[in-house]
């Protein structure tokens, strides 16, 4: 029984079950548009449009990251030379004259912390995360065609594009890129006098922004009504993979909240242009009283946090979803508690748009206000911790295949927990009394939503490298990657909870002005060298994910990991409509992992006739 | 050069680990895929459960490595009241999340060993179990509750304001970038207003209100210095973008807002010098506290409580530092004892004086007192001639004998004196320094001792009891050479002739 393997012959079950869409009819007609520019560049292809979203955000997973080694260079070794990077910072690196030395100008590393953060929040874990596996997976794991719409689902390609030009030109500008973090609090977000990046930088970056969110609703829009409309038959709610759902409810959750975030935006450029107060009132700089009054910088960061909040959950509910499926698909078991996984996801995906004053604990909101976005916070724990035992229990008595995506995926769940464990802390008032905007604060959001989404990405890009290129990425290389990522990434993050405890606040140039905050110099020397460490396994990363492209292993069955999932019922060569022939039909949902004794039954095999006598005596 | 070597090394690290990841790929199609898989899995195996162990070695070992710096786990326990119940809150919190930490990894990894892929098993199919779910459900919402219950006590604690009828200090923050500016009340207790279109960054940086006479004893200090175990309203405001006020010894933060004031209220409950005497206990705070300069003394001798900024303010963030000073009552009153008034000592009658060229009731009351000591003095000469009182705030418009209106304060001191010493008799006398024709000074002199002498009459004072005399330049009392001299000559002066 345990050896029993069943094989299907793919062709046969679509041929005889498939649902026929009448696809060949047209299906020829998409060839008058396969030359280089339209295939590559400006295709309409989901698949094509998540490797566009894939390669651009990895090119922003470097450029983010790579500002953090710079930045942690400054903070673990202030009193190194860094004039060897003068030839790529230019003038802001300032060499003393006497001695040689280089250091970072304080108002570059505050552009380098907010580039960081904007970068890696946006551009990386909402773009490159979301965009990619939205993109891939929505139409091939529903077993449709392509997107609803597949014109604007390019628009959003090519918006976030062009929001990523913006953004990488305001890098070189002579005032240096917006530095007011990425937050961009008002008044210094407002306000040219106030810092230098607020100038030319803020703009762009509003600029940038802008865009990026009309790229996030033109995909959000498409991922919506396709999961809405162009299920195949059979596909029902319930027997969607739960990174149909994630994805969903991602899409649902950035159509309501982004808009917020640009009506705000579109406040704060009033305010730096049109000399409105809507952020603004009785500030006195640089030597002059502006007329400003009545406005509330208050006001903003609930606009801010409106979408900021939900933000973090469409980053991690996504690599939620993969983490899920690559679990469940490598421990050849279903998930456990698929209805309370997905009904997490859906408390989840509420809550966040009730709890976003609790970054806002200390910052002058009516104490009292935060009574309630205690309670709402708190909550998020109960489904939040519901997901991690499900998990856990996947593997209970699983049969675990630990290739790359899965140590991935068992990796997410290892962050999720450390991280989602420190927000029970800072989501309760009192105790954010004193962690607010510490190193605690910066510890616990890098493991939750920084590090644990990196980790769904990577299961993510590993588990589905087979199906974007029709090869393997190589496994030695991706399992060297992994372990030091996973030391690594606690080396960097683990230690910064001491720092937050010992009241270091977060965005601190130098820690040597402070008696109080002087005592770690050891501790930020480990926790550079653990990040550069970290840093060039996401290089060889790189490199893994570019060398499989053209020389990684061959795929030569459809189905290499035998999931249960539509995707792999698609040719090797997954061409522009993804089935050749019919659509699949679906007859069951996605988790037969192990049932009867059977190692996988995939969701287009008609139920057998013990399964159906079963199903009516339900 | 050597960045060249480096770069080499690195790119040299990379060929390398590809080329190893093409032979193990290589060899494992030599060996059969399937053994290479099943062999690599266990190994894979085995790291993750000895990852476990030393992962959660490594979190333990670092804790215990770092307690003594962390707030309040080794010398640096909280110095305010409240701070105890948020450390407390802390640690319950601590202990139950680390239990869950703890089992949940442990469970983790140990599943992801024990299930380890075996080509003759198949996976359970365990699709869910509604008992388990429920129970699983139900314990993080009891958990939960708890925390929240036992949070939010302590938040409506911690963060309400004073009721007005308290008893309490009230001292005001300011953040500008990149510094503080801390005022207290004067002797009346109570900060005056201020208004950002008054601020003038030399002479009223805070942009008080002088209209308001509260503002006049308030008193700029370079550092907070606050009595132990008296509570404390810090008003924290901020001049142009956001910053926020952070005591982290005392469990302090709140951001400060450019046009909305916030507070926040909290007791001391240790000196500075107490919580050093805490500190010196420890061997790492009895190091030298710069190894370069042996007279600078131990490290807990140089400890101080610090203000820091924790809202990011531009670039200058990380430098607003201010010492804190916890000292006992009498230290604290002795103080505030020193402090000069800002509005005295910086503003008045400068520009942004509003009373500029005018007195106030309380240079009058000063007067008034400075008159009555000089009077008692005079009446007590023992030389006839030194039973001289110097009217210096009589004065007179230029080259006329009318008396200037702030004139009539200095009178009224005369007029209550002779009113209270009955038996006097007086001599009113005008002088004029050397300048212009003398017998036209004797003139003005003479006019204006008996403009004088006219205000006393008016008010009720006999003739019979003074008599006016111009003296013009006559009696100099200071050298007509200098200007200083010169101005010390014109004067008014009251001469007791008589008890």
């Amino acid at each position: 029984m345990a050896n029993d393997v069943l094989t299907y012959d793919d062709e046969v079950i679509l041929e005889e079950q498939g649902f026929d869409d009448h696809f060949h009819e047209h299906e020829h007609g998409d060839h008058f548009k396969s030359n280089f520019v339209n295939h590559y560049v400006f295709s309409m292809d989901h698949k094509i449009i998540a490797r566009q979203f894939l390669i651009t955000g990895m090119v922003w997973a470097l450029i983010g990251a790579g500002m953090s080694i710079i930045f942690r260079l400054q903070l673990g070794f202030p009193e190194e030379s860094l004039t060897w990077i003068k030839p790529l910072l230019g003038k802001w690196i300032a060499v003393d004259a006497t001695t040689g030395i280089g250091t970072l100008m304080p108002e570059f590393y505050y552009a380098l912390v907010t580039m960081h953060g904007t970068i890696i929040v946006f551009f990386v874990l909402t773009a490159g995360l979301s965009g990619t596996f939205s993109n891939l997976l929505i139409p091939l794991q529903l077993g449709a065609r392509d997107m609803a719409s597949p014109f604007l689902n390019m628009l959003s390609y090519w918006f976030f594009f062009l929001a990523s030009v913006i953004m990488f030109y305001s890098l070189f500008l002579s005032t240096g890129p917006f530095s007011g973090g990425w937050t961009a609090y008002p008044p210094l977000s407002a306000l040219p006098q106030a810092s230098t990046g607020s100038g030319t930088g803020m703009t762009l970056w509003l600029m940038s922004l802008t865009f990026f969110v009309v790229s996030v609703l033109l995909g959000g829009i498409n991922y919506i009504t396709t999961v809405l409309n162009l299920r195949t038959k059979g596909m029902s709610l319930w027997r969607m993979p739960l990174t149909i759902w994630a994805f969903f409810v991602t899409a649902i959750l950035g159509l309501l909240s982004f808009p917020v975030l640009v009506s705000g935006f579109f406040m704060l450029i009033c305010d730096r242009m049109l000399g409105t107060s809507f952020f603004l009132s009785e500030i006195f700089i640089e030597g002059a009283a502006l007329p400003n009054v009545g406005g509330s910088p208050i006001l903003y960061q609930h606009l801010f946090w409106f979408l900021g909040h939900p933000e973090v959950y469409i980053i991690i509910l996504p690599a939620m979803g993969i983490v899920s499926e690559v679990l469940s698909v490598h421990a050849r078991k279903p998930i456990f508690g698929y209805k309370a996984m997905v009904f997490s996801i859906l408390a989840i995906g509420f809550l966040s748009f009730i709890v976003w004053a609790h970054h806002m604990f200390m910052s002058g909101v009516n104490p009292f206000i935060s009574n309630f976005f205690v309670v709402f916070t708190l909550i998020i724990a109960v489904p939040s911790a519901v997901k991690v035992f499900n998990w856990i229990t996947t593997l209970y008595k699983g049969n675990i295949r630990l290739n790359t995506p899965m140590l991935f995926a068992i990796g997410f769940v290892s962050m999720f927990i450390s991280g989602g464990l420190t927000g029970i802390f800072l989501g309760n008032s009192a105790i954010d009394i004193q962690m607010h905007d510490t190193y605690f604060v910066v510890a616990h959001f890098h493991i939750v939503m920084g590090v644990a989404a990196f980790f769904g990405m990577f299961a993510g890009i590993y588990h589905w490298f087979p199906k974007m290129y029709a090869r393997f990425m190589n496994e030695t290389l991706g399992k060297i990657h992994f372990w030091i990522t996973m030391i690594g990434a606690y080396a960097v993050f683990w230690p910064m909870h001491y720092l937050g405890i010992a009241g270091v606040p977060r965005r601190y140039y130098s820690f040597n002005t402070f008696n109080s905050f002087d005592d770690f110099t050891a501790l930020n020397q480990f926790i550079t060298i653990a990040a550069i460490v970290v840093f060039a396994a996401q290089v060889l990363f790189v490199i893994n994910f570019f060398y499989s492209i053209w020389k990684g292993k061959k795929m030569t069955t459809k189905n290499p990991w035998k999931a249960t999932t539509l995707e792999w019922t698609t040719p090797i060569h997954t061409g522009h409509g993804n089935w050749e022939g019919n659509l699949p039909v679906v007859h069951r949902w996605a988790y037969d992992y192990g049932k009867d004794g059977i190692d996988y039954v995939p969701q287009h095999i008609p139920l057998t006739e013990e399964e159906k006598a079963q199903e009516g005596s339900h | 050069m050597t960045a060249l070597v480096i770069f080499l090394i690195v790119l040299l690290l990379f060929i390398i680990l590809v080329q190893l990841g093409r032979v193990t790929e290589l060899s494992a199609k030599i060996r059969g895929e399937e053994d290479a898989e099943e062999q690599g899995n266990n190994r894979t195996a085995l790291w993750l459960v000895i990852f476990m162990i030393a992962f959660l070695v490594f979190c333990i070992g670092s804790a215990y490595y770092y307690r003594n710096s962390m707030l309040g786990y080794g010398p640096l326990t909280s110095a305010s009241e409240h701070g105890w119940a948020l450390d407390n809150l802390f640690n319950v919190t601590l202990v139950l999340t680390g239990i869950v930490f703890v089992l949940t990894q442990i469970l983790l990894f140990w599943y992801s060993y024990k299930y380890r892929h075996n080509k003759n098993r198949v996976g359970a199919f365990v699709s869910h179990n509604n008992t388990i779910e429920v129970v699983w459900t139900a314990i993080p919402a009891l958990v939960m509750t708890f925390l929240v219950v036992k949070g939010l006590i302590v938040w409506n604690d911690v963060m309400p304001d004073v009721d007005p009828s308290e008893d309490v200090i009230e001292i005001e923050a300011t953040g500008y970038q990149f510094a503080w500016d801390i005022r207290y009340p004067g002797p009346d207790g109570k900060i005056g207003t201020k208004d950002y279109q008054l601020i003038n960054p030399g002479l009223n940086p805070l942009g008080l209100d002088f209209t308001d006479v509260k503002t006049h004893d308030d008193f700029i200090a370079d550092k907070i210095v606050l009595p132990v175990d008296k509570k404390v309203r810090v008003r924290i405001t901020s001049k142009d973008v956001l910053h926020n006020f952070f005591l982290p010894h005392f469990r302090v933060k709140m951001d400060a807002i450019p046009g909305l004031p916030t507070y926040f209220i909290f007791t001391p409950t240790i000196t500075t010098a107490d919580y050093r005497q805490q500190l010196r206990e420890y061997p790492e705070w009895n190091v030298d506290q710069d190894p370069a300069d042996p007279e600078a003394g131990t490290r807990w001798e140089n400890f101080d409580f610090e203000l820091a900024c924790a809202e990011l303010c531009g670039k200058g963030h990380y430098s607003m530092r201010k010492v804190v000073e916890i000292v006992s009552q009498e230290e604290y009153d002795a103080w505030k004892a020193q402090q000069n008034s800002f509005y005295f000592s910086s503003a008045r009658n400068s520009d942004v004086d509003p009373y500029k060229g005018q007195l106030l009731d309380i240079d009058i009351a000063n007067r008034s007192k400075e008159f009555d000591a000089k009077f008692i003095e005079a009446l007590k000469a023992e030389d006839a001639d030194d039973r001289i009182v110097r009217l210096d705030y009589v004065t007179f418009e230029t080259g006329s004998p009318n008396l200037t209106a702030d004139s009539k304060y200095e009178l009224d001191n005369v007029i209550k004196a002779l009113k209270e010493n009955t038996t006097i008799t007086t001599e009113v006398s005008g002088h004029t320094d050397n300048t212009g024709d003398a017998a036209k000074n004797m003139e003005l002199s003479q006019a204006r001792a008996m403009a004088v002498m006219q205000y006393l009459l008016d008010n009720g004072i006999d003739s019979s009891r003074m008599n006016a005399k111009g003296y013009g330049q006559t009696r100099p009392v200071a050298d007509n050479e200098t200007e200083e001299g010169r101005q010390q000559n014109r004067r008014t002066e009251f001469k007791i002739i008589s008890q």
